[in-house]
């Protein structure tokens, strides 16, 4: 009976053998990669917001502190969103019959909230403090990036559990004095001196353990 | 087969030549190759593989039913709970994963052993090697209660920077799992090319030839085929080897490294070793007794084969009977008070009429095995399997069960009662297993062919100059 298979087709089986290690590490090796790209993580995706508020207008260019609007933020695990009050403490004065803060003005006089997109939103098993992180000196910048640079905010780190350990696990590659956390700008050319200072100073023990953050 | 042939065949023979010949004289090549293939090529599908096929489908399909309702409703419409929180799941897995043992041990030891009496039971021993290992690794999937996540079990660069917890015996049976299935696969497979190459030379239909063909993977036969052919098989019954001891070894680690009385024993390794090739030998034997009669194979499966089978279960059975011995044993010598109480509580407590009927099943009844009228006897010899399957599952049972619900303090005792979805799940793996192996049988070759052709007395070489 006439064979089907070729003995040139043996080629193809040899090649398909051979090749199948290749394809498998190749997918796996994108599927790597596609996890912890911006399409997983979100990282870089600017968000919409029910009022256009740029952080880099009042931050960069107007100069307000980060803690005038967050202020809890070196007191408890949030933050810290502002009410409506804070956005009105200026804006009942300057442009206050602004089109684009009319939502603002709406909020004010309906004791209604904005209702704000979170952008920098961890599953509800992790337990986070901004609090701790803050007063041990872990600038705002070193998670949230250049935000006196940004419009609309958006995460620039991928707030995946390697990346909270990278900083658990080596605390003084990313410390800085607590006089500058909130200094968007600060830096400094000899991170392993002065890190290796301010660990030993600030008590800092990188712990990595599963219970600091998952309780 | 390459055997450097050191005894002339005929003096080997004469030694043993009380027993039964390995297969009965009068076959010719062509008629060896005949009666096997046509099982899969030509003749007509017998009836009672119809009807076997459904009732396992049926099965199947309630296997189905309860890993879906499993997945939508989660781990509490098991019995599990603490303090007995692992139950059905880790029992049916070990005793899947002991019985996949036998193949194992057919196959690679036997073979370095140069048993020839393996080549007719070796091809389905190591198909029901294969379907039991898959069974098996149903239920730690389906324990872990997100089995979608399963890959986590795998030390891969992930996104949570974490590796798995290394010291845990319960991921190196990961190890020792996924490469058990590895290398049984592949050693199978392997085995299976020469005879898929003659399944498409001899196939009548285009879709045969072409399957075949295409899992043949261009074999020829020529010379040089076979000198790698037996090089390869070689290589992998030597991987293969230690697989039949460190896989299950692994799996006594698991019960061994924890503190627990009952689990935490020294002798678990080769007392797991012996009973899984125990539950495994009865597992060769509940299939080839009914496989050799309904296909007509009793040339090739002979009782030579069935009284080697039963000497083998004779023997790993007493292994294993040792080992209840020094469980009892150790529970008075080591003068642990949870030892003793353990040991009370298995004699005594709400689970003995579990234990006894254990010692019935796989101390009392194998031990009929010792004669040889029984040894010859079919039906007698099903039934010891069958008895020996049974006692190996209360045996895991036992050791589960027994040991977790009541530990060191009796507050925190309770009752394991296993609910419908436990025995739905179990019954559902079986049908599982019978429907692949029904599969199996009628569309691949359940004996080596040409292996079984190297039997003939005309496939001997004549040396010319011993």
């Amino acid at each position: 009976m006439a064979q089907i298979f070729h003995p040139s087709t043996n080629t193809f089986s040899k090649v398909s053998i051979f090749g199948a290690l290749f394809l498998i590490g190749g997918a796996l090796w994108g599927l790597a990669v596609l996890n912890r790209s911006g399409y997983a993580t979100q990282a870089g995706v600017a968000r919409e917001q029910p009022v256009p508020f740029s952080h880099k207008h009042h931050t960069g260019e107007l100069g307000i502190d980060c803690r005038y609007c967050h202020t809890s933020v070196e007191v408890s695990a949030s933050a810290g969103i502002p009410p409506t009050q804070t956005c009105m403490n200026c804006h009942a004065q300057i442009w206050s019959d602004s089109p684009t803060l009319e939502p603002v003005r709406a909020s004010y006089r309906s004791g209604e909230s904005i209702e704000w997109i979170k952008v920098h939103d961890l599953p509800d098993f992790v337990y986070f403090d901004h609090s701790i992180h803050v007063s041990k000196g872990i600038g705002c910048a070193s998670c949230h990036g250049r935000i006196d640079e940004m419009n609309l905010v958006r995460q620039v780190s991928p707030m995946q559990m390697e990346w909270c350990l990278d900083c658990h696990r080596n605390p003084a590659e990313h410390v800085r004095p607590r006089d500058e956390v909130f200094d968007m700008a600060w830096w400094t050319d000899d991170q392993a001196a002065l890190g290796a200072k301010l660990i030993d100073e600030y008590d800092i023990e990188g712990r990595d353990d599963c219970s600091i953050c998952h309780r | 087969m390459a055997n450097g042939t050191q005894i002339p065949r005929d003096e080997r023979r004469s030694l043993s030549s009380h027993l039964p010949p390995v297969v009965q004289p009068g076959h010719t090549m062509a008629s060896v190759t005949d009666k096997i293939s046509s099982v899969v090529l030509t003749r007509q599908t017998p009836r009672a593989w119809f009807i076997g096929l459904a009732i396992s489908f049926s099965l199947t399909m309630l296997l189905l039913v309860a890993v879906t309702y499993l997945l939508a409703k989660g781990t509490g419409i098991w019995g599990v709970n603490i303090p007995v929180a692992w139950a059905f799941a880790i029992i049916n897995f070990v005793w899947w994963i002991g019985i996949g043992h036998a193949g194992t041990l057919i196959s690679a030891i036997l073979l370095l052993l140069r048993q020839e009496w393996r080549t007719s039971i070796n091809r389905f021993a190591e198909a029901m090697t294969l379907f039991a290992v898959a069974c098996a690794g149903l239920y730690p999937l389906l324990h872990m209660g997100r089995p979608w996540l399963a890959y986590w079990l795998f030390p891969y660069p992930n996104t949570m920077g974490m590796w798995p917890q290394f010291r845990s015996p319960l991921v190196w049976d990961v190890f020792a799992v996924s490469t058990y299935l590895l290398v049984s696969l592949l050693f199978w497979f392997i085995g299976l090319i020469p005879d898929l190459a003659t399944l498409r030379d001899r196939s009548p239909s285009r879709v045969g030839r072409f399957v075949y063909g295409l899992l043949a993977m261009g074999w020829r036969g020529s010379a040089r085929h076979w000198h790698r052919y037996e090089m390869a098989y070689l290589l992998l019954a030597g991987l293969s080897t230690p697989l039949v001891v460190s896989v299950h070894t692994i799996v006594s680690f698991d019960f061994a490294v924890a503190q627990l009385p009952g689990w935490h024993a020294t002798v678990f390794p080769p007392y797991f070793v012996a009973g899984a090739i125990y539950a495994g030998f009865a597992m060769v034997m509940i299939l080839a007794i009914p496989l050799r009669r309904f296909y007509g194979l009793q040339d090739f499966v002979t009782m030579r084969h069935l009284d080697n089978m039963a000497r083998i279960t004779l023997a790993t059975g007493m292994f294993v009977a040792y080992g209840y011995m020094m469980e009892t044993f150790m529970a008075w010598y080591s003068g642990s008070i949870f030892e003793s109480a353990l040991m009370t509580n298995r004699f005594s407590g709400p689970y003995a009429a579990w234990y006894w009927a254990l010692l019935v099943f796989n101390v009392l009844i194998p031990q009929a095995l010792w004669f040889t009228r029984v040894r010859s006897s079919t039906v007698a010899l099903f039934l010891i399997a069958v008895s020996v399957s049974i006692g190996m599952w209360l045996e895991r049972f036992i050791i589960v069960v027994v040991s977790l619900h009541r530990d060191f303090l009796p507050s925190s005792w309770g009752m394991y009662y296993p609910t419908f979805w436990d025995w739905a799940m179990y019954l559902g793996s079986i049908g599982l297993f019978f429907s692949l192996l029904f599969l199996f049988l009628r569309f691949l070759p359940m004996i080596s062919i040409f292996e079984m052709r190297t039997l003939l007395p005309g496939a001997e070489v004549k040396e010319e100059n011993p």
